[in-house]
């Protein structure tokens, strides 16, 4: 038998830890989308006295590497605080793993941002972010990396279906190299406004298609 | 774990059937010279001999005769030397437009792709929700300097069977020249060039338990055509390299061996593939058209669940079959045939490719069906999508 894979992220494939979800987490991370490809959901409860992360569960709709390294990843989170689970890497998880592919990388990058966003979640409703950072172009180009092109399978950034990104007084405006009644234009528009919607300091955000 | 592999990709690739190989030996131990004129050596002669007898068993499968066959390397040879091969000899005469369907192979597809970055004009027909080529689209894209139509006859993914007839004679109405990539039809549903008026079609070996690396073009007489890779001046002038005569002859092995009662057989392994998921297990989608489909293709999404989490947990458990997910290309692209028919990339990210050959047996099929139950169920069990 030969597989892609290492043994270890054989095992965690074939028997994930902590699946599942939490029926009301502390703080939960959403990450992909399906109208896109993998997608990954963790949920954390968290001591609000120690903040250490007393359980995590996840769930996947995704490859193998996306399913294995979300797995370890709860194993390497729970138990920490979340200030130490925040630093929990992309290379740490795959280190542990003992290696994935590289052109997998993207779908195990997925199962970090799920955790770090599930981390974030929960200090934004629990008061816990304490330096508000203004919203900028950069910030928004950031958080549009984590939007996937449906056609490409890669982000929205790097296939370059964001022409132009404008930011004014909580106005968020996104021009895209997309004419509105594509295929894919309503999951893309939804996934975006979704990842832009919750910054502090946006109250709206207009997607402009080509035509 | 398993006593042996059960093997469900046969479009893929299929295994060899030993009365190929039995049938290529003697032109490797012993009648091993190159196909000489008939005034060469007398092992020559005979290899030259061997060679000309697989062409009839070609050409005959066509209703065809002989001297319209081509012996190349495979599907991928065939489709380019049809495309930039009429592309070459009537750019001037007719013009650089050409037309392909959304769906074909990438024999195809980036033969056209690459025609388009050089210059070229290209087409691409639309299919509708179950793959279909949409004809009033085709004669209204034809133009007066439209050199070649290429569409295929069955698709690679989704066994879809264009209604080749009417393309064909779309074609010939509009005096242009048409090819069809069957790699995925031939030998399992009939053509006959003497009724259905297509210029060229391709073939290959390896899709009916032939030899890899060995194809064929028909090409109907007269057809305008040049040379597209230089050299000798082997099939007749044709195309230029070493004759793979052992290859010839193990196709035209394979071509005696396909026979309708086993396309029956493939076929009831199909329907009973199809039955059986769809019976068992909920939340599936069959992918491309239920009748006017290759007898040897079920193309199943499994709705909730990602190809290549399925994929690795049959090949775990000791089955081998394809999917359309982006996680399992190398391109990490999800599948332009799934896209192409409408289907998002949820459709092509759960979607799995059952194809069948001789040595697979119902029992095979009742072995997957019960392991697709397990496997979907547990991975829908962690899928956030899936309402538990």
């Amino acid at each position: 038998m030969k597989f892609p894979y290492t043994e270890k992220v054989l095992e965690h494939f074939k028997n994930p830890r902590n699946v599942g979800k939490l029926e009301e987490p502390d703080g939960k991370g959403l990450e992909g989308s399906p109208a896109c490809g993998d997608m990954v959901a963790v949920y954390l409860q968290v001591n609000p006295d120690t903040l250490v992360i007393d359980d995590i569960k996840f769930e996947s709709y995704g490859c193998a590497s996306n399913i294995a390294t979300a797995s370890i990843i709860t194993e390497l989170a729970k138990g920490k605080t979340i200030e130490e689970a925040k630093k929990i890497t992309w290379k740490e998880a795959t280190e542990e793993l003992g290696g994935l592919p590289p052109v997998k990388a993207h779908c195990s990058v997925l199962a970090v941002e799920g955790l770090r966003s599930a981390i974030r979640d929960y200090e934004e409703k629990h008061g816990l972010v304490s330096e508000k950072e203004p919203t900028t172009v950069d910030v928004i180009r950031s958080r549009l990396k984590h939007v996937m092109n449906p056609m490409a399978g890669l982000d929205i950034v790097r296939t370059e279906l964001v022409t132009k990104i404008e930011v004014e007084e909580g106005v968020v405006r996104i021009l895209l190299d997309l004419p509105s009644n594509h295929q894919f234009a309503a999951a893309i528009k939804e996934d975006l406004i979704e990842k832009i919607e919750s910054l502090w300091d946006v109250t709206k955000v207009n997607v402009v298609f080509t035509e | 774990m398993f006593d042996k592999m059960i093997y469900l990709d046969n479009s893929a690739s299929t295994r060899l059937d030993e009365k190929v190989m039995d049938a290529m030996k003697p032109y490797y131990f012993d009648t091993y010279a190159v196909a000489t004129s008939e005034f060469g050596y007398s092992m020559g002669i005979e290899a030259k001999e061997g060679l000309e007898k697989a062409r009839e068993t070609i050409a005959s499968s066509l209703a065809a005769s002989a001297e319209e066959i081509v012996f190349t390397s495979g599907d991928t040879e065939s489709s380019n030397m049809a495309i930039k091969g009429v592309i070459a000899a009537l750019k001037k005469k007719k013009g650089e437009h050409i037309i392909v369907s959304k769906i074909e192979d990438f024999s195809v597809l980036n033969t056209a792709k690459n025609l388009e970055k050089k210059g070229y004009n290209v087409d691409y027909i639309s299919v509708d929700a179950e793959g279909i080529v949409d004809l009033d689209e085709l004669k209204s894209k034809i133009r007066d300097d439209t050199a070649l139509v290429s569409i295929q006859h069955a698709n690679q993914e989704i066994g879809t069977l264009q209604d080749l007839d009417a393309i064909a004679n779309i074609c010939k109405e509009k005096d242009v020249l048409f090819h069809t990539d069957a790699t995925h039809s031939y030998m399992r549903v009939p053509i006959d060039v003497s009724k259905t008026p297509v210029d060229m079609i391709t073939m290959s070996a390896h899709t009916i338990h032939g030899p890899r690396g060995v194809g064929a073009l028909y090409v109907r007489k007269g057809t305008a055509l040049e040379k597209w890779m230089d050299g000798g001046f082997q099939e007749a002038n044709r195309r230029a390299g070493l004759e793979n005569i052992p290859g010839a002859v193990g196709f035209a092995k394979a071509v005696e061996l396909a026979s309708p009662e086993e396309t029956e057989f493939l076929r009831s392994l199909r329907d009973y593939t199809i039955k059986r998921i769809f019976d068992e297990i909920p939340h599936v989608t069959l992918n491309g058209n239920k009748t006017q489909r290759t007898p040897q293709n079920a193309n199943i999404t499994f709705h909730y669940v990602e190809g290549e989490s399925m994929t690795l947990h049959l090949d775990m458990r000791g089955f081998a079959v394809s999917t359309g997910s982006a996680c399992f290309s190398r391109s990490l692209e999800a599948s332009h045939v799934i896209l192409g028919i409408g289907g998002d990339h949820e459709r092509a990210h759960g979607s799995i490719r059952f194809t069948f050959g001789r040595y697979n047996s119902k029992e095979d099929v009742d072995a997957i069906v019960d392991a697709m139950k397990e496997v979907v169920t547990q991975l829908r069990a962690i899928s956030p999508l899936f309402n538990k």
